[in-house]
């Protein structure tokens, strides 16, 4: 470590370099384990806003939607704060989707194992 | 002393250079000093090494090549080593025999040395390609080597997911080349991040040791005779784990350091006192 790198470190402006490469190695293990390449990845996240988009109200900005692996299990973890509801939302399934509408500006939080990796 | 059924295992990284032949080399000479019957088959028939770092290299007469095409038997082809009389060597063969060589020509190989004896260790080529998947055949359990770096511990990712479909199973992990004083700066990805990532049970932690190159240079694995150095204490150890015994693993950034430390730390294991 030059005294730089450790100057840049004390003033908080550099992260440790371990810390750096595990969660590099967090995000590239994910990928690599899904075996989804990053334009297959982004097709998914869009029809996914756009779904989600029929129901309620998302803060677009702050939508993150991103693959996290845990103890060899890949999840596709979807962050999409809603604003508000719809006043009319365009139903299609019959299944219960209002049951989220309730809540307002808190993230809805979705970790969906993905299976068969 | 040869058991009904012998262990094969595998040992492999994915990544070359990360110790898969230093760590074959010196777990089957612990393994064998602790009064087991060893095997070691050098798998990697591309770049042959293990014959070189067991100091073995000149008395090479058959290679696996010649037990698959019955020119030897085994016991003509298995290479005793003086010192541990208990630990034998099976040579690769010629780097041609990756044109022809099946998963099923492994399998043979392996069971004829495992009615020999307690321990098959076998030594993985690099890389995910058929000389591995070859190698892979051939065990039944496997040892994934890695270093706390972050091309070592992707690929080790890739061959821990490959050694799940190819049924090899248990699987656990050797840390290797770790700098105990890089992880305590926060420079290295630590042990736990490791173990975390990768989901394996740990079975031994090595410390970066300058006597593992003095070893390999001498062709004498450390565990022959050295049983103080870090890296040749913890070889010991992963074959006493090896074995199902309960052996606490060492934080590495809480070892002793300093000359005073390593001074009593080095009293401590040549007189056994305290």
């Amino acid at each position: 470590m030059t005294l730089l790198d450790f100057l840049n470190q004390w003033l908080g402006r550099q992260k440790p370099s371990g810390i750096l490469a595990r969660q590099r190695l967090q995000l590239v293990l994910a990928h690599d384990r899904s075996d989804l390449n990053p334009e297959l990845l982004d097709r998914m996240r869009r029809e996914i806003l756009e779904v989600v988009q029929r129901y309620v109200e998302i803060d677009l900005e702050g939508c993150d939607v991103s693959l996290e692996t845990d103890h060899r299990v890949t999840a596709l973890l979807a962050n999409l704060p809603i604003k508000g509801t719809r006043p009319h939302p365009v139903v299609i399934a019959t299944s219960s989707a209002a049951e989220s509408t309730a809540e307002t500006t808190r993230p809805a939080l979705a970790a969906t194992p993905i299976q068969g990796l | 002393m040869t058991s009904a059924i012998a262990r094969t295992i595998l040992i492999c990284s994915g990544k070359g250079g990360v110790g898969k032949t230093t760590l074959t080399a010196n777990l089957g000479v612990a393994l064998a000093r602790l009064g087991h019957t060893v095997c070691v088959l050098d798998a990697d028939f591309g770049l042959r090494n293990l014959d070189l770092l067991l100091g073995l290299e000149n008395r090479v007469v058959y290679t696996a090549q010649d037990l698959l095409s019955d020119t030897c038997r085994p016991e003509q082809a298995l290479v005793k080593h003086k010192q541990v009389p208990n630990l034998s060597l099976l040579p690769a063969g010629n780097p041609r025999m990756l044109e022809w060589l099946t998963p099923e020509d492994m399998q043979r190989i392996s069971s004829l040395l495992a009615e020999r004896s307690d321990y098959v260790l076998i030594d993985a080529p690099a890389g995910v390609e058929q000389g591995f998947r070859n190698a892979a055949a051939a065990a039944t359990e496997a040892i994934v080597v890695t270093n706390p770096e972050v091309s070592a511990v992707r690929d080790a990712d890739r061959v821990i997911g490959l050694l799940s479909t190819l049924n090899v199973t248990p699987t656990q992990l050797v840390l290797n080349r770790v700098r105990p004083k890089m992880m305590a700066n926060q420079e290295m990805l630590t042990v736990d991040e490791v173990t975390d990532l990768l989901a394996l049970p740990l079975l031994g932690l090595v410390v970066e040791d300058e006597q593992v190159i003095v070893s390999t240079n001498r062709g004498e694995p450390l565990t022959l005779r050295d049983n103080s150095s870090p890296a040749a204490r913890a070889y010991h150890n992963v074959a006493r784990r090896l074995g199902g015994e309960d052996v606490p693993l060492i934080d590495p950034t809480r070892e002793p350091n300093g000359l005073r430390a390593k001074l009593l730390q080095k009293i401590k294991t040549t007189t056994g006192l305290f």
